[in-house]
């Protein structure tokens, strides 16, 4: 095993459970007829996408939910927050490199910034001292720097556990995954147990926007779908969306 | 007789005062900036000093939102804009009923919303706007208690006769009105407008 990285063997577990979605998403995709009459622009894929999104909930509903709930009642607000604010940290270390590649040097400066102080003076990332500074999170990912790069979206996926996508997206998470840090742990039950919360923290993280949803949405797909790509455009164009892009 | 004269000439100016600062207050409305951080400190206030929505008390957050937001709301634009190009083929009464269980809809939404935040401050972003317009988008940003991302939540706002009302909120780059989109022409496409205004009436019955 080289020591400049991860060999193939090691490859982080999201990674590859990743890469087996995308497979498996195409293979699906390939298999599905002719658009039906309900299927959008965007979502072409939306019976095979309507049935992901099922077993994703069958899957939150038994187990993720149930988890988040028992870690809600166990562990204190503040503690909650610093491991949210821990894996925080770790995106934007990500988001630095994205704000890089998409030459947007003062994000990319403030996010670097950001993981520097909140390393060093938030202890090694649980208090999030750069946000109360007023230093923002520039929130890049490898989605947006293709974006950026040219790439278009795609069709719209929805990827049990991981939640909405699109191609584009999904490549995003594929290459964040390899590229996480928690990947390159050495201690295995270390590594695994740091997926896990990962995981666990994502889901409470966005447990509020979710039970808004529960509340306001008629159709809890199309619902999350058409939020998803607003908040994807916004992203991409740093909350300056131009009038023409709006209705895509 | 002495004493009523200086009286007298102070009601007078004061009279004079007064009327001539009503048409200027008529013409000049309250700014949308002001307007939009007026109401929502007045809200906040509310929201931190009353003990029955500090222990979540439904009701109570719906009766402050309705007495307190929903004035400076333009429902009806709000449901012209999710129906879209469905809105001009709803009859004016159909118009009426949709407006209504949409707006029910949009309370129970933000009354759900406002449960969950504790203790938050809002950054009030400067507007720039000339005297002539007539829409604008005001920008604020909500910050949660114990550090995290600010959230970014804007209001698209319209002048109309009855001062400046807010028809769309944009939360985090998603529009709650336009997301809807979708959803409404799916659901006319299926079953008409009559069939929309069943479906939110029904979500709106329901126990959530």
């Amino acid at each position: 095993m080289s020591a400049a990285g991860p060999s193939q063997g090691t490859r982080p577990l999201a990674a590859r459970a990743c890469t087996w979605l995308m497979t498996g998403a195409l293979l699906l995709a390939g298999c599905t007829s002719a658009p039906t009459r309900t299927a959008s622009a965007v979502d072409p894929l939306e019976p095979m996408n309507r049935t992901l999104f099922q077993v994703h909930d069958t899957l939150d509903r038994v187990v993720l939910k149930p988890v988040v709930d028992v870690y809600t009642a166990v562990l204190p607000r503040p503690a909650r927050t610093a491991v949210s604010n821990f894996f925080n940290n770790l995106d934007d270390l990500w988001s630095a490199a994205n704000g890089m590649l998409q030459a947007k040097p003062q994000k990319a400066g403030d996010d670097l910034g950001r993981v520097l102080t909140n390393t060093m003076f938030g202890l090694g990332g649980l208090i999030d001292v750069a946000s109360s500074a007023g230093i923002e999170r520039g929130n890049e990912d490898f989605g947006q720097t293709l974006a950026v790069w040219g790439v278009g979206a795609g069709p719209y996926l929805f990827i049990p556990l991981l939640g909405p996508s699109t191609f584009r997206d999904a490549t995003g998470t594929v290459a964040r995954a390899y590229a996480s840090p928690i990947g390159y742990a050495e201690d295995v039950p270390l590594r695994n147990s740091l997926y896990g919360l990962y995981a666990v923290d994502a889901r409470y993280q966005a447990g509020d926007a979710l039970s808004v949803v529960e509340t306001a949405a008629l159709d809890r797909y199309t619902f999350i779908r058409n939020a998803y790509l607003q908040r994807r455009r916004y992203l991409i164009y740093d909350g300056k969306v131009p009038a023409d892009k709006e209705e895509q | 007789m002495q004493w009523r004269f200086p009286l007298c000439r102070r009601l007078a100016a004061l009279l004079v005062v007064a009327a001539s600062l009503l048409p200027g207050l008529a013409l000049a409305q309250e700014a949308p900036d002001a307007l939009v951080k007026r109401v929502s400190e007045e809200v906040l206030t509310l929201i931190k000093s009353d003990p029955q929505i500090q222990a979540g008390n439904q009701a109570r957050i719906r009766e402050v939102i309705e007495t307190k937001l929903l004035p400076h709301f333009d429902f009806k634009r709000m449901t012209a804009l999710a129906m879209g190009r469905n809105w001009r083929s709803a009859t004016p009464e159909q118009q009426e009923r949709l407006t209504d269980e949409f707006r029910t809809l949009l309370v129970r939404t933000y009354s759900g919303a406002m449960t969950q935040y504790r203790n938050e401050t809002i950054d009030y972003k400067p507007l720039r706007m000339n005297p002539s317009d007539t829409e604008v988008v005001v920008r604020t940003a909500v910050n949660k208690q114990g550090g995290g991302a600010p959230i970014p939540i804007d209001y698209s706002m319209a002048k109309t006769p009855q001062g400046w009302k807010a028809y769309d909120v944009i939360v985090g780059g998603v529009s709650l009105v336009t997301n809807y989109r979708d959803e409404f022409n799916n659901t006319v496409q299926a079953s008409g407008v009559d069939g929309l205004i069943k479906q939110i009436a029904e979500k709106n019955r329901g126990g959530k």
